[in-house]
């Protein structure tokens, strides 16, 4: 049965690696990521784990292809389980194009029928080396063989990534590799034919993570103060801005709660910092009030909301788009507010040094609106670039007489900083007058409102608008916002449907209702397709350009989308009425 | 008059209350020492006490109730060049924003934390506060309180602050004698300022407060933590001046300098794009 994977010939190879968390599928997951990168092939890695540090089944699923990937597909070529239970972990997955590849002692009893298994015994070939810690790389050598790539050019990939180790240790590693390769190589194992092209344009790519590509942003955006408080899957970008803190000059501090972290990273700007906070929905609840504060203060102020599924403390290490209307009506009271949405790693820098631009050009809070697939997902994107960034900072020296509210047609009052002339910078949570002291005249309170309200306006000037993804004259309209792009972006070209566009929206608020309105007149058939149970971007629309959907495809049950499933369930929905 | 005075059409405080006398010698202290208004920020949260920014000639960031000491925090992380005062009521400090006074301690930052004690809620009519007393009748402590006063000098030096005072504006020349080593400190001073409330606290009075406080005298050695914390569990009569002084701890400010090199002050930071470009490729 073993030759099944060989007659597949399949378009592109999805792997899963299944295993208990804080075992080795970062190992194998890394060296095999490193090794077909540099072998030019475009790259996806996704995460799906349980909250908890040790135990329980994680799974990473890794895509290889000829063009670029940046969703999980359901169809799985090849299982590797590295621990017992890794099978049954995602047995109803499996079909008969399936190919496991792991120890029969482990998990042979697990196998469903008519599934292929291709016996490698890893920890007996590791305990032969010398250790069974050896034995993820045995199966790295082992997988290496059956992808039909060659070993001895690639064995300095395992060497660099065990530098640093004892030579010994980088030495029987190296071993390991060697004989997992070998215990395929004379076995008349058949070899994966890939039928796409690698290219040596990925070579010259980057391969990074949403958490990443959102701390490059940030970090580009001029970001030199993080105050933030852990939480899943947000954490990763103050882990990185930790990291790189003292090399780029960022005071990095874990506050001792999400109001501390938000109420400081106001202090920063106020003071002439560029502050950022990163949070997940239930830290996020916490920071309501200060976000309402810099709304009063006409603060700028970054926040990076990473979603996870809710109410409460949910599915903390899973997936959903559920904190969309949280994070547009979060905070008491009526102010302006940015809210960016990246559909891609690409998207995710280009957002995050703006969302510091246009947080200090028009004063208001800008969320970055992210989630735990965007955050762990990893691919292949070209190098990001430094040219486009806006480098300009908005404050501003000040003379006697400085009234920090100044009125101002486009609602902007130039922004000074204390100590920076001789101006005195007076900022209020209570309703102000120009000066920025307290009032309750009526008629200032109105003009106050107005002056706030006519930021949003103004930020139209550099508003982002939705990108049209089209291959022919399309009667169909996908709409989507945020990550969900890819997948819908892929399920489309599964179906290969010419008359179907994708419409995606990267700045989710505020919105160019004309715009939205006139994508909406050319089709025929609109569908919605969101992570989240209730449809909330699409109430949205509605709310802020009256146009309505034909179906929609929401997903809540805290895995991402995956394209080939994504790509049935629209399709029938294109049926639907026809 | 001096220079952080300005004109004052509309006062939020009771005549006589407290309040106006911590206004006074703060502004006198602050006089005194050389500091520019444009050189300070008053950092304030909500209530009675928290509206004294009003009052002021300076820059101010009034910011939310309880919220004060976490962007005072960071404005002295910002830039140490400037004062940074975070003043505002017992609610606000010791309830509110509970969390933050204990965590501001043990970051230690070079500000002045001055909080006005009337032993109740003053803005929003006379609820009991943290500190106040033991049997206090109020519309909500009906049967009067039984809760345990909270300690703020006591919670200060169990973590260890570095300067911790208690004044009384009953007694405004010793009152600006404490304000002044408060700011001339370095790293976090907490002065706690007993200020009678006329009109919500009719047990708590300049003269109550006069019949049970003294000052501690020259035997009191300010570095002996121990003795500190002695005199601040004594109920029967409450002490007043400065309790405990450390000069030992390295500030918040110096910290994110030696530890996470920062490069303060942060508005004047570039940020190194060739370093960025270099980081991005490390990714290839
Ligand atoms: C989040 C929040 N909760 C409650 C209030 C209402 N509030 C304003 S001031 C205050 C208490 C004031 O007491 P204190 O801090 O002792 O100041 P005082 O008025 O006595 O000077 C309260 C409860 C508020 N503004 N914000
Ligand atoms: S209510 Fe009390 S604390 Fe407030 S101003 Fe009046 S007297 Fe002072
Ligand atoms: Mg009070």
């Amino acid at each position: 049965m073993s030759n099944s994977i060989a007659d597949k010939k399949p378009g592109d190879v999805s792997i899963l690696l299944c295993g208990q968390a804080g075992q080795g599928i970062q190992t194998v997951e890394h060296l095999l990521m490193r090794i077909l990168k540099s072998s030019g092939y475009c790259l996806f890695t996704g995460k799906e784990y349980m909250s908890r540090v040790r135990g329980g089944m994680n799974s990473t699923s890794i895509r290889i292809s000829g063009s670029p990937v940046s969703a999980p597909s359901n169809r799985i070529d090849i299982l590797v389980p590295l621990d017992k239970g890794g099978v049954s972990h995602v047995s109803c997955m499996l079909t008969s194009n399936t190919v496991v590849i792991g120890e029969k002692d482990s998990c042979g009893g697990e196998i469903p029928n008519g599934v292929a298994l291709l016996d490698v015994p890893f920890s007996k070939i590791a305990a032969e080396t010398g250790n069974k810690v050896y034995s993820n790389t045995v199966a790295v050598g082992a997988l290496l063989f059956l992808l039909g790539l060659e070993l001895e050019p690639n064995l300095h990939h395992i060497g660099e990534f065990f530098s640093g180790k004892p030579d010994d240790v980088v030495k029987k590693n190296l071993e390991a590799a060697g004989k997992g390769y070998a215990s395929l190589a004379g076995t008349g194992t058949a070899r994966l034919q890939m039928e796409f092209k690698s290219s040596p344009d990925v070579k010259e790519q980057l391969l990074l993570s949403g958490a990443e590509a959102v701390s490059l942003g940030a970090l580009a955006g001029g970001c030199n103060f993080i105050s933030s408080y852990p939480m899943s899957p947000s954490t990763g970008v103050l882990s990185f801005l930790a990291q790189h803190g003292s090399e780029f000059g960022i005071v990095v501090e874990q506050a001792e709660d999400e109001i501390a972290a938000i109420n400081m990273a106001i202090g920063a700007w106020y003071a002439g910092a560029r502050a950022m906070v990163t949070t997940s929905g239930g830290g996020f609840a916490l920071m309501t009030e200060g976000l309402s504060l810099a709304g009063m203060l006409e603060s700028p102020l970054v926040i990076h909301l990473a979603q996870r599924p809710g109410p409460a403390t949910g599915l903390p290490t899973r997936t959903e788009q559920g904190d969309l209307e949280f994070a547009l009506y979060g905070g008491h009271g009526e102010f302006p507010r940015i809210i960016f949405a990246p559909g891609t790693l690409e998207e995710g820098f280009t957002l995050a040094h703006r969302a510091f631009s246009v947080a200090d050009k028009y004063q208001v809070p800008v969320i970055i609106l992210t989630d735990q697939f965007f955050m762990d997902s990893c691919c292949n994107t070209p190098v990001f670039k430094l040219d486009d960034v806006d480098r300009e900072k908005h404050f501003t020296g000040t003379s006697a007489g400085y009234r920090r509210y100044e009125m101002a047609a486009n609602g902007i009052s130039p922004r000074g900083i204390p100590g920076l002339g001789d101006g005195l910078v007076c900022v209020d949570s209570d309703e102000h007058d120009q000066e920025g002291h307290i009032t309750e005249n009526s008629v200032m309170r109105t003009m106050m409102v107005d002056k706030r309200l006519k930021k949003l306006e103004s930020s139209m000037d550099d508003f982002i608008p939705p990108r049209l993804f089209e291959t022919g004259s399309s009667n169909n309209l996908i709409v989507c916002w945020g990550s969900a792009l890819s997948a819908v972006r892929e399920a489309v070209e599964i179906l290969g449907r010419d008359d179907t566009a994708v419409l995606h929206f990267s700045q989710v608020f505020p919105l160019d209702a004309a715009l939205v309105r006139e994508h909406f007149s050319k089709a025929e058939k609109t569908i919605l397709v969101e992570g989240n149970a209730t449809g909330q971007f699409g109430r949205i629309l509605k709310g802020c350009t009256g146009v309505d959907f034909h179906g929609r495809i929401l997903r809540y049950n805290g895995l991402s989308f995956a394209s080939d499933e994504l790509a049935a369930k629209i399709n029938s929905c294109l049926q639907e009425g026809k | 008059m001096n220079r952080f005075d300005m004109e004052l059409s509309d006062i939020a405080w009771c005549p006589g209350c407290g309040n106006y006398g911590i206004l006074n010698v703060l502004k006198k202290t602050l006089d005194e020492l050389g500091i520019q208004p444009e050189k300070m920020v008053l950092v304030s949260g909500i209530g009675q006490a928290a509206k004294i920014p009003h009052y002021f000639r300076t820059n101010f960031f009034n910011g939310l109730h309880g919220r004060a000491l976490p962007p005072a925090t960071a404005i002295k992380a910002s830039n140490p060049s400037l004062t940074v005062i975070a003043e505002s009521g017992d609610g606000d400090m010791y309830g509110e924003g509970g969390n933050h006074f204990i965590h501001t301690i043990r970051r230690n930052p070079g500000i002045t934390n001055i909080v006005h004690n009337n032993m109740v809620y003053g803005l929003t009519k006379g609820q009991a506060s943290p500190t106040s007393q033991a049997g206090f009748k109020t519309p909500i402590q009906v049967g009067g309180v039984f809760l345990e006063p909270f300690n703020p000098i006591a919670v200060a030096l169990a973590l260890d602050a570095t300067f911790v005072a208690r004044a009384f504006i009953g007694d405004q020349d010793r009152t600006r004698e404490i304000f002044k080593k408060a700011l001339m400190h370095k790293g976090y001073a907490l002065v706690d300022v007993f200020q009678p409330c006329f009109t919500f606290n009719k047990i708590n009075t300049f003269q109550w407060f006069r019949e049970h406080t003294y000052y501690l005298d020259d035997t009191h050695d300010v570095h002996n933590r121990n003795q500190a914390f002695q005199k601040a569990v004594e109920t029967d009569k409450l002490p007043l001046g400065v309790f405990y002084e450390n000069t030992g701890r390295k500030t918040f400010e110096e910290n994110i300098q030696e530890t996470g090199k920062a490069v303060l002050p942060l508005h004047s930071q570039e940020t190194d794009y060739g370093k960025l470009k270099d980081l991005i490729l490390k990714f290839k």
